[in-house]
């Protein structure tokens, strides 16, 4: 989950600015600290040899360069921001081969629902895709908000109910990375971590035939049964026979799901799987 | 009858926190019973409890804060020993206490530990500097001080009855929406912000009235010490602020209480107008904790390099553009919201810009420290660890202000670490600062230098050992609020600031042994002249601790550095002051309204968490009768007479000679 | 006392040059009455910033009807403009009270005031009529979040002027009790401005809520 080893372009793209960020600034803060410690020493009391200057207090050429050292920096990591900004905004398609893979991400409490409509197929905390593809996210939640993340793969994005968030995607080497939720959404927050499988895009057309075949569909009343709040230790597969389920979602045609009921007047109820430990 | 209250409430069955709950009160009990055999309640009752004196209010308010730091501590030990061991494990504590424990810690450190610490030393010193008797309103500052300590009486009393709020520390909808969260703790949260709330506003008007309109003769702005120019920009933030995070949270127990729609997903609730609200508020608060601190550095280093403060003009002005540019960076603490390129980069932008104006400041303190003679006492130390350790904090601000970076740090451990980084770094390293540099004149002797240094280095690497692991574990991908994770890479980062945490707490207990040592040692460390630093500020005019009118005879201004040109020039001339004309002075009378208020305040707040709603009838009456009955009252003002005055200061003065004249007879 | 040369501490070490004596010199602190108006001013402008959120809430709300009435089928402007009456001349009334205040009439004093605070009132009882009506409608708070951002600002302001007929009643006794004491004329001062400004408040309501509403 190392962000500075990416596996994906816009992974990579975010960690070069971090990393040319950190340079940048380094330049400016290393010198500081030397200067900070050095004059703190030099000029201590029982230094005979240093200068006492009791009425130096003002100088207008240092004024200038104190001023503009950290202006120059500002500005040339503005330059930085603006253009990443426009370049890595999550809404802009990504380049790829093959053709892009459309994936709706639902947060429920507490796991990841991947719905991939052109496949009719749906996961729960685990993401299969195949290697080099442009990956589409949509993305909302069942109930309250999430963040998708993963962090080899690039930037995260919220989720959150009653709307739409968009994320592009890419990745780039086979192999196996992890995802997780970035935002505190309950007693079950920890468990929101989901594979994520890349594979050859030769492989993936049989991926999704093998995960048509299971025999759990996903419709209205399945996905309600799955958005009770609960762990999810598996990893369940479902065929779907509805495309629109996602939309039906985002647009609160299915209503939130349900919080946790009270078990006295004054607490809320706890997490039955985690207490049957 | 009781609301929602019944005998559930009280955690039997877990035992952490009714054993926590116990050794309190046990303390709380001994304490009070110690008081009473030695017949101290009436001195404390009429020399603190109703004290209307800003020196008082201001040692209460950092006495508040000290407290409230062991208890928002002993969540972080709670928390990072969790951590440590919370690996392909459930740990020690499960979801339903450790998230209330990483809550209350975040509220507790925001609200009763670093507010209080930064408005108790501007209240103590403020007035001083400024050379005046009292701040503008002293009743209303005892009410400000009575109602922030509701608040936090409310947010332990969650620990015994009931549970405290299960979301993090700013209650983000729609988990705090009585839907996901339908137990009491949420309520805790808001109710206890919104009363001391109350307390923080009225501390806001008072200080800024008073630098503004109270300030003795010949004391222009531009002659006021630094202190009081960054306590004017923090407070005219509080009262911006404060009003924003006072109607979010009413919206929000609008929603609990009555099924209104603000931030709720049905019936068209904006869960995204509450982050943009609550953050609105969220970023200027850390300018008014962190605004003191600079403020607090600008007089240590001065004080201790022998120096006027190098760039006092464009150290204003730095001062002042921090003020009004953090009302505009809000949404960086969420770019990841999805609002589009041009309006992340516009707030990365001006998140950039701020650090401008503090980075300026930084040099500054530089260069007062070039061609200084520099003592390095306890302040000092903290001056100087406090300059390396934020810049380091600003550099993984500025980084996170980028929005493709953030895009990978946002809600990491990364970002944990970069904002104890500069919340520990400005306002914990100042806070102790000054209290080691103003004790003396808040008591009349000196803490325990040696003591200080210790705790001073422990702190400071047990700061480095806790955070510089967070800082790695974010960028390998770990992100905050988890209550237990399986990610083995993950895991020597927090077991190594567990031990950083176990330095942390020992810097503490040294800050504990320092003033318990200094007391027992009150006669050796006697600062007998009033100035044991040395100081450049009129609050180094007066004895230590100064009498309740400050001044015997307000003084009046001439240059800047107001103190330091009064013995410079003393000394040059060896003048023997001429005994000033002393007049009668008029005080304000102490008053059991701030206390009286705050504990209708308490009843009230209480009786609205669990919906007793007869008993909230009973505290709103209670509180309005509390300020009729104050505003009926015939004599606020006493009386005294000259001749008090004069026997008072001639006193002072005396031991003051006698300690110089002391100092200056050779060995 | 250090060995730091304590030479002559320079007036002027940062070169400010005539920044620092500013025209007006600088006399010492001002009087009280200066001191209570001008922080009970900073109060009102706190106030002024918790309404804006308020407005703002509304402004982001406003269009979210969750399939319930919008402003335009429920306001009726003519209540609007009585509640808007009554509060002006409550305003006028209380500047009459300020002004028997200064010439320390108690008849003229105590004669504004009851109008101000029956003028108040008449306010408070239409819009009590207008929210009762509109729940009775099922256009109460919960239905929709548009409501409940209504409600709120309107609602608020209401409270504001509750609390402030609570007050006036407290300075009615306060000036039959004792007169007109130096500090019963400093409150009076900053009750007259917080009426007037709860008129300013309304003023804003009614024309971004109700009138701009309506045209929605």
């Amino acid at each position: 989950m190392n962000i500075l080893d990416p596996q994906g372009p816009i992974a990579a793209a975010n960690k070069t600015i971090l990393i040319d960020s950190i340079a940048i600034m380094l330049a400016i803060v290393v010198p500081t600290i030397i200067a900070i410690l050095a004059f703190a020493y030099w000029f201590r009391q029982s230094n005979a040899r240093a200068q006492y200057l009791p009425d130096f207090a003002y100088s207008g050429r240092i004024e200038l360069v104190v001023w503009s050292i950290p202006t120059l920096t500002v500005i040339l990591l503005a330059g930085v921001a603006w253009i990443g900004s426009h370049q890595l905004d999550p809404a802009v398609r990504v380049e790829g081969t093959g053709s892009p893979v459309r994936i709706q991400a639902v947060s429920l409490d507490w796991k990841w629902l991947f719905i991939y409509p052109d496949q009719r197929v749906a996961t729960v905390n685990s993401l299969t895709v195949p290697v080099g593809a442009p990956l589409e996210f949509e993305l909302t939640s069942a109930s309250v908000w999430n963040v998708f993340f993963i962090p080899q793969l690039g930037s995260m994005i919220y989720t959150m109910n009653g709307m739409v968030t968009r994320l592009n995607l890419r990745a780039d080497n086979e192999g196996d990375v992890q995802g997780l939720s970035a935002h505190f959404s309950g007693d079950g927050f920890p468990s929101m971590m989901f594979d994520v499988h890349v594979i050859s895009p030769l492989d993936f057309p049989n991926w999704v035939s093998n995960t048509a075949k299971s025999g759990a569909v996903l419709n209205a009343d399945s996905y309600r049964e799955l958005a009770r709040q609960s762990v999810e230790t598996g990893r369940p597969v479902y065929r779907l026979d509805d495309p629109r389920l996602f939309e039906f979602i985002a647009t609160q045609q299915i209503p939130p799901s349900p919080g946790p009921t009270l078990k006295t007047q004054s607490a809320q109820s706890y997490l039955e799987n985690q207490d049957a430990r | 009858m009781l609301g929602k209250l019944d005998f559930s409430a009280i955690p039997i069955g877990e035992p952490i926190p009714l054993v926590a709950a116990g050794i309190v009160l046990v303390i709380i009990l001994a304490v009070l019973v110690w008081a009473g055999v030695k017949g101290y309640f009436p001195y404390i009752w009429r020399e603190w409890i109703t004290s209307v004196d800003h020196k008082r209010i201001g040692v209460m308010y950092v006495l508040l804060a000290m407290v409230m730091l062991l208890r928002g501590g002993i969540d972080a030990i709670m928390m990072r020993t969790q951590l440590a061991f919370a690996f392909h494990s459930d740990g020690f504590f499960p979801p339903q206490h450790y998230n209330q424990i990483f809550s209350a810690h975040g509220t507790i450190m925001i609200f009763f530990v670093g507010m209080p610490f930064v408005i108790g030393l501007m209240n103590l010193i403020v007035p001083l500097q400024l050379g005046v008797r009292d701040v503008a309103f002293p009743t209303l500052n005892s009410v400000g001080f009575w109602l922030t300590a509701t608040g936090a009486l409310l947010v332990n009393v969650s620990l015994v009855i009931g549970e405290f709020a299960r979301t993090g520390w700013l209650v983000f909808p729609p988990l705090s929406e009585l839907t996901y969260s339908p137990g009491v703790g949420v309520d805790y949260y808001t109710w206890s912000l919104e009363i001391s709330g109350v307390g923080t506003l009225v501390a806001g008007i008072n200080l800024v009235t008073t630098v503004l309109k109270l300030r003795t003769r010949g004391m222009t702005y531009l002659r006021m010490p630094m202190f009081c120019w960054t306590t004017l920009a923090s407070n005219l933030l509080i009262i911006a602020a404060f009003p924003i995070l006072t109607a979010t949270l009413a919206m929000l127990i609008l929603d609990r209480y009555l099924g209104f729609h603000f931030f709720t997903n049905e019936g068209g609730g904006n869960s995204m107008m509450f982050m943009n609200l609550i953050w609105a508020w969220g970023h200027p608060e850390v300018y008014i904790l962190a605004l003191p601190a600079f403020g607090i550095f600008s007089e240590v280093v001065s004080t201790f390099s022998s120096k006027s403060l190098f760039g006092y003009r464009s150290m204003v002005l730095a001062t002042m553009a921090i003020c009004i540019i953090s009302f505009m960076v809000w949404l960086h603490h969420f770019f990841t919201m999805g609002a589009g390129p041009n309006v992340n980069a516009i707030f990365g932008i001006a998140s950039m810009i701020i650090a401008v104006p503090t980075g300026v400041k930084i040099y500054n303190w530089l260069f007062t420290m070039f061609g200084g003679r520099i003592r390095f006492e306890t302040p000092m130390m903290w001056a100087v660890g406090f300059m390396v350790t934020f810049v380091i904090g600003g550099l993984t601000g500025v980084l996170v202000a980028v929005p493709p970076a953030d895009f990978l740090l946002h809600n990491s451990l990364f970002l944990v670490a970069h904002f104890h980084n500069v919340i520990i770094g400005a306002t914990l390293f100042g806070a102790f600062a000054g209290y080691t540099y103003w004790f003396p004149k808040a008591f009349g002797f000196r803490l325990h230098d040696g003591l200080g240094k210790t705790a001073f280095w422990f702190t400071l690497t047990g700061f480095y050992v806790t955070f510089i692991p967070l800082y790695a574990a974010g960028m390998l991908g770990m992100t905050r609020r988890l209550q237990h994770y399986d990610v083995a890479e993950w895991r020597p980062w927090m077991i190594a600031a567990g031990v950083g945490t176990i330095l942390l707490t020992i810097g503490i207990l040294f800050q504990i042994l320092q003033l318990v040592v200094s007391i027992r040692r009150r006669d050796e460390l006697r600062d007998a002249t009033g100035d044991p630093w040395d100081g450049r500020s009129l609050e180094w005019a007066t004895s230590s601790p100064p009498p309740a009118f400050n001044f015997a005879v307000m003084p009046n201004v001439a240059g800047e550095d107001a103190y330091w040109t009064i013995k410079s020039k003393a000394k040059q001339q060896g003048l023997q002051a001429r005994e000033p004309d002393y007049r009668d002075i008029e005080m304000p009378r102490n008053s059991p309204t701030g206390f009286v208020c705050a504990f209708f305040a308490t009843v009230m707040g209480f009786a609205l968490i669990w919906h007793i709603w007869w008993l909230v009838a009973v505290g709103l009456v209670g509180a309005f009768a509390t300020f009729v009955a104050f505003a009926w009252r015939d004599h606020d003002e006493y009386v005294i007479p000259a001749a008090e005055v004069a026997r008072i200061d001639r006193a002072n003065l005396a031991e003051r000679r006698a300690a110089i004249n002391q100092a200056e007879i050779p060995a | 006392m250090t060995d730091a040369s304590l030479a002559y501490g320079h007036v002027d070490p940062h070169h400010l040059r005539g920044l620092q004596d500013s025209a007006l010199g600088h006399e010492g602190p001002a009087s009280k009455r200066i001191v209570t108006g001008f922080g009970f001013w900073i109060f009102l402008l706190s106030d002024i910033v918790m309404f804006s959120c308020f407005f703002a809430a509304f402004a982001v709300l406003h269009r979210q009807t969750a399939g319930g009435p919008s402003g335009a089928e429920l306001f009726d402007l003519g209540s609007v403009a009585a509640e808007t009456a009554f509060l002006l001349l409550s305003s006028f009334a209380c500047g009459l009270a300020s002004i028997a205040a200064d010439v320390r009439s108690a008849r003229w004093y105590q004669t504004a005031m009851a109008v101000t605070g029956v003028l108040g009132l008449c306010f408070l009882a239409l819009e009590a009529r207008e929210f009762a009506s509109l729940v009775a409608r099922g256009a109460g708070p919960t239905r929709s979040a548009f409501l409940s951002a209504f409600f709120t600002l309107v609602g608020c302001h209401g409270l504001h002027v509750s609390a402030g007929i609570l007050w006036l009643l407290t300075m009615m006794a306060q000036v039959y009790a004792k007169g007109f004491r130096a500090d019963i004329q400093r409150r009076l001062l900053c009750f007259a401005l917080f009426w007037h400004a709860l008129d300013i408040i309304w003023v804003a309501i009614f024309s971004m809520v109700y009138l701009l509403g309506s045209a929605v």
